[in-house]
């Protein structure tokens, strides 16, 4: 899978600091993507740097997939080629911050935590509560591609990415966009690198807006449902309320379990404003006896000045009344993050529940979701896989499927020939659906074996004509990270 | 009457198909200072329509460009060297009205104002609400990735475009996003929106509708300075409040827009900002309150509030309507779009006060304060060649300024033919060819719009040849 001889090992180590680069096996393995590991690894201290290795494997046609701290590289497909690993960890400087007029500029490899932290010593933070955020790179973050709950309030990144510096796959230092919250000066092209998993360039600084962080009392409402069509009616009558909570999704019985038995293997770190930022890093705390985990849960959060958010517990206190939910409760500071915690981690968690876990991202508008969770349901009972859902209002909806032998979740990390055919079916009736709505389908998370099924392949849908052009656009000798997406 | 024309009066009917040079004088002109004559405008009134007008130009090699209502400001809508323009004036159907999930697909030659008026009833209003709102077009609005005073809550129009229907220059029909918003692998919408209609045609386009809020307050505060007033926004800012608008006003545009618009707005002052605050009664309260202090501590002489819908529109009315109001006292003016650092407002402002006096220009000031949006507006007689030379160059200088500080050249007016050759203040010779790139792997022979965006030379490889080459529609 890798091209890299030994000769180029050496020319690389030529182009930069050998100390840069890592060449040893057990070193190279920690950049293994669905565990195959690249031939070399360069860790630049500049942008630079990193540009003139990317020149020299333009020049010498080697596959350079870039990385952060690697929380999410198994995300996507499996890359055709993989020569060099390209970690821009090292590149950790917050270039650029004014407070005062609310926008950053930031080194691609800053950890997202450790930004926001910086951020919160202003009263401000990026809502860009990614999956695996305790241990991703800012880059990494946007790179992913992975929303947040806090989307519901403040959008995906394509509505606070103001631009980007990046290197494209001639090597050359480019720029798009710029530092100031409206630009029109010429193509958004920082906007395709969200979610492009490094296909499209290497990201070394990335522009933002900052937010003013949720004043303290930041709230969290949860509410219980028996049924899934019961949550998502509340839902809607929250949104179509003049209330607009920073996060609204709505859980499965099955997701809830996984709530209330699991914490992720990472560490958490305070996120919020109003929540103990002490240096030492926290385990999640599980959530209380007011979960319900037997029901669908309708998920909430907001912040405000004491008269708002009595204004929010006087109506969703309502709300939840005539929706007839089996139990609501209000969160405080103390309670809120066990929940919102693993709401961010919801990925993470499913795939620490079972090796197995096949996750897909789908999109169509939310008012399709009760019907698409019916049909999900019904197909997943009936092939004897565990359907796991998070539901955002934006409609968005993140669905994991896990073999029924994790049923107590934690032993069910054996793929056999018959849980891949169930995957496969699942995988093809999730496709139909999406297609049927004009919707979009994400892979993000699937046993290799799943993905390589001659079913699955063909149930894809086929590149729109223009991505591969888009790509040969910024990529032309298709040196940056082949195969995983285009 | 020339093969093309016929042609294309075939396609579309005779009476879609100006070609006589008196027919053509109106389509010379956007609302810049910028000139240029198609040697014919067509009317689609459907994606295919435009789909088959593109084929026939690309067989004949014409240059295209599309225009929606010509409100813009940077010369995007208009030809470089003749060519064929394609308006899109009769595709101004809502195809579309989702209130459940809050979308709305419309053809791209719909006024952004009667989209708001579809569903005003309903509660909702589509957030994007430039100035030239009650007749610029949402193909215009997408091209140009048009602002607003609003979009400093809500954004600008790509944060609110979720999918496009795009006709490629060989005539390919193709959609991109999803109504939804989501798009893999790649947020193709994102690149379309604000490319100044170089990339491809936007036929039908997909746009969340938002809902209205539960409470709306409108503020007037006014100053004996600017240095106070800019104060005021720098410190609003800095301290996290995010009013729904925060345009500011000279005093000397004041007068100007009084005299005509008689909005009530003090005619002695230096200069005034209109806020809005939104949201829940209670959200509402507090930042009015919050506001009115900032304004207190800076030094306002007063600050009023609407009382009343009727007043609240009448101030609204005062904004919207001054660039019309400044038309009014000199025949000629150039409205400048650059943005800078919100922190940078009041060095900017009294920087911008300096050069207009040392050029001899007179520079009005009427602008997104909040998002740091300057629109200083330089009045010249274009008569007076020498006035016009001084009135560019002061404006360059402006600019320069702006970009200088850490800030753009446009913010929502688009770079256009107008500001193409600054670009390189902002851009080096390896940014461009990436665009470039992405410019040829889509736009391949230039028929597009060419000329606009980058400096010429830097665009496409043969930009110079080809507006001289490509065929006149007179020839085909």
């Amino acid at each position: 899978m890798t091209l890299l001889s030994p000769a180029h090992a050496t020319a690389l180590e030529s182009v930069m600091d050998p100390s840069c680069v890592i060449s040893e096996p057990q070193a190279l393995a920690k950049y293994a993507i669905h565990g195959i590991a690249p031939g070399s690894a360069a860790k630049p201290r500049s942008a630079l740097e990193a540009a003139e290795i990317v020149r020299f494997a333009a020049a010498e046609k080697l596959a350079v997939i870039p990385c952060g701290n690697r929380s999410k590289l198994d995300l996507g497909a499996t890359p055709l080629r993989y020569d060099i690993a390209l970690d821009l960890s090292g590149l950790c400087e917050i270039a650029h911050y004014d407070a005062a007029d609310l926008t950053l500029s930031v080194d691609a490899g800053v950890p997202l935590a450790q930004l926001n932290a910086t951020l919160f010593q202003h009263n401000q933070f990026l809502p860009l509560l990614t999956p695996y955020y305790s241990s991703s790179t800012i880059g990494g973050a946007i790179a992913s591609g992975l929303d947040s709950p806090l989307r519901q309030f403040y959008g995906t990144a394509r509505d606070f990415l103001l631009g980007a510096e990046f290197i494209d796959g001639t090597g050359a230092q480019v720029k798009s966009g710029g530092r100031v919250v409206k630009n029109v000066t010429g193509y958004d092209l920082h906007k395709l690198l969200i979610g492009s998993l490094g296909s499209l360039g290497v990201i070394t600084r990335l522009n933002f807006r900052t937010f003013p962080a949720p004043i303290a009392g930041t709230c969290g409402f949860i509410a219980s449902f028996p049924t899934h069509e019961a949550a998502l009616a509340l839902r809607r009558r929250i949104v179509e309320s003049p209330l607009s909570p920073l996060t609204l999704d709505v859980i499965s019985p099955s997701t809830a379990r996984i709530f209330a038995t699991r914490t992720p293997l990472a560490a958490e770190v305070p996120v919020f404003s109003g929540e103990n930022h002490s240096e030492r890093q926290i385990s999640l705390p599980l959530p209380g006896d007011w979960f319900h985990p037997q029901h669908w849960q309708l998920c909430a959060a907001f912040a405000g000045n004491p008269e708002v958010l009595d204004r929010y517990t006087r109506d969703l206190t309502r709300f939840a009344h005539d929706a007839k939910a089996s139990s609501a409760n209000f969160l405080d500071d103390s309670m809120r993050p066990s929940i919102w915690g693993r709401l961010r981690e919801a990925i993470a968690l499913f795939r620490e529940a079972s090796a197995a876990a096949s996750i897909f991202r789908l999109s169509f508008l939310p008012g399709f979701q009760a019907h698409a969770i019916t049909v999900l349901e019904g197909v997943a009972n009936a092939a004897g896989l565990i359907l796991i859902l998070v539901a955002r209002a934006s409609g968005t909806m993140y669905v994991g499927l896990l073999p029924e032998t994790s049923v107590e979740f934690g032993n069910g990390n054996r793929v056999d020939e018959g849980t891949l055919e169930k995957l496969s079916m699942l995988t093809q009736e999730i496709f139909a659906l999406v297609r049927s709505r004009n919707g979009d389908a994400a892979m993000l998370f699937v046993p290799q074996a799943l993905r390589a099924m001659p079913s699955v392949q063909a149930v894809q849908p086929k590149n729109s004509s223009l991505a591969p052009r888009i790509k040969s656009a910024f990529d032309p000798g298709n040196i940056f990270a082949p195969g995983r997406l285009v | 009457m020339n093969a093309l024309v016929r042609e294309l009066q075939k396609l579309v009917g005779q009476d879609a198909v100006l070609h006589r040079p008196e027919d053509l004088l109106l389509y010379e002109y956007d609302a810049s200072v910028e000139k240029g004559r198609p040697e014919a405008v067509v009317f689609p009134t459907s994606t295919e329509q435009v789909s088959h007008i593109l084929q026939l130009a690309a067989q004949n090699n014409i240059a295209i460009v599309g225009r929606g209502a010509g409100t813009g400001l940077s010369g995007g809508a208009l030809p470089r060297a003749g060519g064929l323009m394609i308006a899109f004036a009769r595709m101004n159907r809502i195809l579309e009205i989702d209130l459940e999930n809050q979308r709305a697909t419309v053809q791209a030659g719909l006024v952004n104002a009667d989209l708001t008026r579809a569903v005003e009833a309903d509660g909702f209003y589509f957030a994007p609400d430039p100035s030239s709102q009650k007749s610029s077009t949402i193909g215009g609005n997408v091209s140009e990735n048009a602002g607003g005073p609003h979009t400093l809550a809500y954004g600008v129009t790509t944060n609110h475009v979720t999918a496009l229907r795009l006709v490629l220059p060989d005539g390919e029909v193709i959609h991109v996003g999803t109504k939804q918003g989501d798009a893999s692998p790649f947020d193709l919408a994102a690149l379309f929106v604000g490319s100044e209609g170089t990339l491809a045609l936007v036929t039908e386009v997909t746009v969340k509708l938002s809902r209205k809020p539960e409470a709306i307050q409108t503020l007037l505060a006014i100053f004996d300075t600017i240095d106070d007033a800019s104060e005021t926004v720098a410190e609003i800012t800095a301290r996290g409040i995010t009013p729904a608008a925060c345009e500011m006003m000279d005093g000397w545009t004041l007068r100007a827009v009084e005299e005509y618009i008689h909005a009530g707005f003090p005619t002695d002052s230096a200069a005034v900002l209109l806020l809005e605050v939104e949201g829940l009664n209670e959200t509402v309260e507090g930042q009015t309150a919050a506001i009115d202090e900032i304004c207190r501590i800076h030094h306002a002489r007063e600050v009023r509030v609407a009382q009343d819908a009727k007043q609240r529109e009448l101030l609204w009315k005062g904004r919207k309507n001054s660039f019309g109001a400044l038309g009014r006292i000199a025949p000629g003016n150039y409205v400048l779009d650059g943005v800078i650092p919100r922190s940078k407002l009041p060095q900017t402002l009294r920087h911008i006060q300096q050069l207009g006096e040392k050029y001899g220009c007179f520079i009005g000031n009427i602008f997104h304060a909040g998002d740091g949006n300057l629109h200083p507006i330089v009045l010249f007689d274009p008569r007076d060649t020498a006035q016009f030379k001084r009135a560019i160059e002061v404006s360059a200088e402006i600019i320069r300024y702006c970009v200088e500080i850490g800030g753009s050249l446009t913010g929502e007016h688009g770079i256009g033919m107008e500001k193409s050759e600054l670009m390189p203040l902002l851009f080096s010779d390896a940014d461009f060819a990436l665009m470039r790139r992405v410019h040829d792997a889509l736009n391949p022979t230039c028929s597009l719009n060419p000329g606009k965006i980058f400096p010429l030379g830097k665009g496409c490889g043969e930009t110079r040849i080809r507006l001289h080459a490509a065929n006149p529609v007179a020839a085909a």
